[in-house]
């Protein structure tokens, strides 16, 4: 079963690895996103991530129910955390698991890069020396014609 | 007649505006592109919004073209910087 969540709580990464098992699969996939001491040249010392939670729930669970139809395999978990992050604190967990590695590597890595491209969180660094700013990020891609019916 | 839509800022939209949400009256008719003309035309600070930002109508990421009915939850989406 694809799972997928957007939470405050502190991600339990054997808990979302669980969530992939499956005896047909000999491949177990699992990234971690971490917030890092550094960026650009500064130094980091927290991150806050803000997400407009109701649309980023449906698009998380979009962007794995997409992998899940190109890559023939439903045992996907993906959780995205939101709120103050130290360092080190996990901020995305992406399982995958299929039954040979080149499907898991591709369905994982194609998660990861569409949650950058599409899916409305944001995230703020805080600097050691007190500034903050927020992550300059990727314009979403948004339809040039009114869509059918919403 | 006149509709009435929620509009929700984020992030550094948030920060510009000052304001989560503000709700804006918009005649019959208009596009999500009517509805960011017409709040960039309110001057300071929303004149400082993007031409052309991306925005999603009910949580779902729409075009300029899409037209809105009362009671849309209309989203200014800044770019996305998630993992």
């Amino acid at each position: 079963m694809v799972f997928t969540d957007v939470t405050p709580d502190p991600i339990d990464v054997v808990e979302v690895l669980k969530r992939v098992a499956a005896a047909e699969d000999g491949a177990v996939l699992l990234f971690l996103g971490v917030v890092r001491n550094h960026a650009e040249g500064r130094s980091v010392d927290g991150m806050r991530y803000d997400a407009y939670e109701a649309m980023a729930k449906g698009v998380l669970a979009e962007i794995a129910r997409e992998a899940s139809e190109r890559h023939g395999t439903d045992r996907i978990a993906v959780v995205h955390r939101v709120g103050d992050l130290q360092l080190g604190d996990t901020s995305v967990a992406i399982a995958v698991s299929t039954p040979h590695r080149a499907a898991a590597y591709a369905a994982n890595r194609e998660i990861i890069e569409e949650i950058k491209k599409r899916l409305p969180v944001w995230k703020k660094e805080h600097y050691v020396d007190g500034a903050s700013e927020w992550v300059e990020g990727a314009a979403p891609p948004v339809p040039h014609r009114a869509g059918g019916t919403a | 007649m006149a509709i009435a839509v929620r509009t929700l800022f984020f992030a550094a939209y948030r920060d510009l505006v000052g304001a989560a949400e503000i709700p804006v009256d918009l005649p019959e008719g208009s596009t999500v592109g009517d509805l960011v003309a017409s709040l960039r035309e309110r001057g300071h600070p929303f004149s400082s919004l993007p031409p052309a930002p991306a925005v999603a109508v009910n949580r779902t990421y729409a075009g300029p073209e899409e037209r809105l009915a009362g009671g849309d939850e209309v989203a200014f989406i800044p770019p996305v910087a998630g993992g």
